[in-house]
């Protein structure tokens, strides 16, 4: 009885702990300047207009997909999604270390908080995508309901990464440059800035391979639930149930072995910063 | 563990791996050490040894040590901050450490948002915040203040508020780490006020700090950590006793290292021992000190000589003319010795003793073993085995 009310205690003490630190990253972020939270919509934006320009109006590519502007705006806020739990989890146990040394609390708190953060800027850029489907008076399926499951998949990898990227960089201060490496090859390999069907057109197995990747699956999910139905995925392109599975269950996994493995070495958090 | 008791630690350690770059591990290093199948790497720093003591519930208590003695590490543990390497701690009831005062404090951040913040960290809601935020800003005196942010507060400002958030915690136990040790003389009567409050309500309280007044005024119990274990425990008064007399100047640990032992009561000490030797003579000189404020009478000199740990020869004041009933020291009075020895007998360990002989019998001092280690250059040895070695003695 008295460990039940304990642990309801630390549920509790996690809870308020969660809320004033996602506050507090939202408070320091954009700290002295002018636009302030706006900026997490207009860094999306810029970078949406910049790849526009490069790849839609020059280089042409895309012009086969229907809609294909707003897939991309929509593949570029997720890739952002996932960039920023990943990125940001990185740091974010050593980033806080002063406290760690000074007191007691659930630490997974830490890299949850900065997974909030990143999801609550991915709600406003969403808000960024929907006024750009009402301007090019986007026609809705009713598929758009499946959209949730794919960013909450999303999510998931990314914690998972977070939380093995954060407990080796108590450890190993190269991580976080590793780690950016991984994120630009990534970025280029998860088809955010190219449709995944002008690879498919040369070579369909390929294609397959690329959606065996958790983000890849994921952002290509989401076009197809929420943009248009052309947007390739793994059903479409006729791979096998396992390997249209394989990313959703790696998604987990990476998430159980994460949780595991932040679980385990949390306890020496405080002596190794 | 039985319900009358807040804290029980039985048989705890803590080691400390420490690398010996000063730098974290680079991926660099431990792949070139896994190449290499090198493990030596790091240090084992042993910071606890078996520590074990349990504390009742409703109980002050103290944890008293010198610097680098384990004691913080020791209340970092009883917090859940480190893990202990073996043994075990068992916690019973809420417990809120204050190992600094303000955690979780952002210079960039206003004072109102850092109340809510660092009294998040110490399990309060915004609801209960809200509702004693007033209470909190009075009592730091921060009415004017709370939209700044904090980087513009002064460090006592910062302090106050932070305290003003931690008197606020409801525990069962509260560990405190030298939190009184900063604040003017008006901050430090309202902790004062704060801990006499705090022993009304029941709470349990263990209490790190240096300041043995404190220690005697509000402690029940203590402990002393030498060293990485418990060398004393008991009354409160008692063990801030055994504290400050790791403080007398006997305790020199940079002669400790060398394989000096020193001991005595340190009532009249040997102090600045010299020597210098010429081809005939060997002499050694010294002050004795009477560090009391009395007069010590009846005071003898011991010189014992050894080779390899085996007494081989000496003299005492004693057998000097003139100083065959010992020598006198006014309070606080300091005479300079030189004493002079034939240099033909060999490389030797000396060892000095101050020692009073009265009615009791012989009162050690001061002996240090060795005061001097003489290394002779001399190659005509005429051994004296057994024998008073000729000496004279001159004072001023």
């Amino acid at each position: 009885m008295m460990k039940q009310i304990l642990s309801l205690d630390r549920y509790r003490y996690s809870l308020i702990l969660l809320r004033e630190l996602v506050i507090t990253e939202f408070r320091l972020r954009y700290q002295g300047s002018v636009l302030g939270y706006m900026w997490s919509l207009l860094k999306p934006l810029f970078l949406f207009v910049i790849l526009y320009f490069v790849f839609v109006h020059f280089l042409k590519v895309g012009s086969d997909v229907p809609n294909w502007p707003l897939a991309l705006l929509f593949g570029i806020v997720l890739w952002n999604f996932f960039s920023e739990i990943t990125n940001n989890g990185v740091g974010s146990v050593v980033g806080r270390g002063d406290v760690i040394r000074k007191i007691n609390f659930p630490k997974y708190i830490i890299v949850l908080a900065s997974s909030v953060s990143a999801l609550i800027n991915l709600l406003l850029n969403l808000v960024v995508l929907s006024v750009f489907m009402l301007i090019t008076r986007l026609d809705l399926s009713w598929s758009l309901l499946l959209t949730p499951i794919f960013i909450i998949e999303l999510f998931v990898f990314g914690i998972g990464i977070a939380f093995i990227l954060s407990t080796l960089f108590v450890k190993y201060r190269d991580m976080n440059y590793i780690w950016e490496i991984i994120t630009q090859a990534l970025f280029y390999g998860s088809a955010v800035i190219y449709p995944l069907s002008m690879i498919a057109k040369s070579n369909n197995h390929l294609a397959q391979l690329i959606l065996l990747n958790p983000i890849t699956q994921a952002i290509q999910g989401a076009r197809w639930s929420l943009i248009d139905h052309a947007n390739l995925t793994s059903a479409s392109l006729g791979s096998s149930v396992l390997m249209q599975l394989f990313p959703v269950l790696l998604s987990i996994v990476t998430f159980m072995f994460g949780a595991w493995f932040f679980k385990k070495n949390s306890p020496y958090f405080a002596e190794n910063i | 563990m039985s319900d009358d008791k807040a804290i029980s630690v039985k048989n705890v350690t803590k080691d400390f791996y420490l690398p010996h770059e000063k730098s974290s591990k680079s991926l660099k290093s431990t792949i070139i050490n896994v190449y290499r199948k090198k493990n030596n790497e790091l240090t084992t720093q042993h910071a606890l040894k078996g520590v074990s003591f349990d504390i009742p519930k409703g109980e002050f208590f103290g944890i008293l040590g010198r610097n680098g003695s384990g004691k913080s590490t020791l209340l970092k543990m009883l917090a859940g901050i480190y893990q202990p390497t073996t043994g075990s701690i068992e916690t019973n009831g809420k417990l809120v450490p204050f190992i600094e005062l303000g955690v979780g404090f952002n210079p960039e951040l206003s004072g109102r948002e850092n109340v809510y913040l660092n009294g998040a960290l110490l399990g309060f809601t915004r609801k209960e915040i809200d509702l004693m935020y007033q209470d909190i800003v009075e009592f730091a005196e921060l009415e004017k203040f709370m939209d700044q942010k904090l980087k513009n507060y002064s460090s006592g400002m910062q302090v106050r508020l932070a305290f003003s958030v931690a008197t606020r915690a409801k525990a069962d136990i509260l560990l405190i780490d030298e939190v009184l040790a900063v604040g003017d003389a008006d901050f430090q009567k309202k902790c004062y006020d704060y801990f006499k409050g705090l022993k009304k309500t029941g709470a349990t309280v263990v209490f790190v700090t240096h300041d043995m007044s404190a220690v005697r005024e509000y402690c029940d119990r203590a402990i002393l950590i030498e060293k990485g274990h418990i060398t004393h425990e008991g009354k409160a008064t008692d063990v801030a006793n055994e504290y400050l007399k790791l403080f007398m100047p006997d305790q020199d640990p940079k002669k400790a290292k060398k394989g000096i032992t020193r001991f005595g009561t340190g009532e009249v000490k040997l102090e600045n021992i010299k020597h210098i030797y010429t081809e005939e003579k060997l002499n050694i000189s010294f002050d004795v000190v009477n560090m009391t404020d009395s007069t010590k009478e009846g005071l003898n000199l011991g010189f014992d000589f050894y080779t390899d740990d085996l007494l081989i020869t000496g003299n005492g004041t004693k057998y000097i003319k003139g100083y065959e009933k010992g020598f006198i020291l006014a309070p606080n009075e300091m005479k300079h010795f030189v004493v002079e020895f034939p240099n033909n007998f060999g490389n030797f360990d000396i060892e000095l003793t101050m020692h009073v002989r009265n009615q009791g019998g012989l009162n050690i001092c001061d002996e240090i073993k060795p005061a001097v280690k003489f290394r002779s250059n001399n190659t005509h040895l005429v051994r004296f085995f057994k024998v008073t070695l000729p000496m004279s003695v001159t004072e001023n």
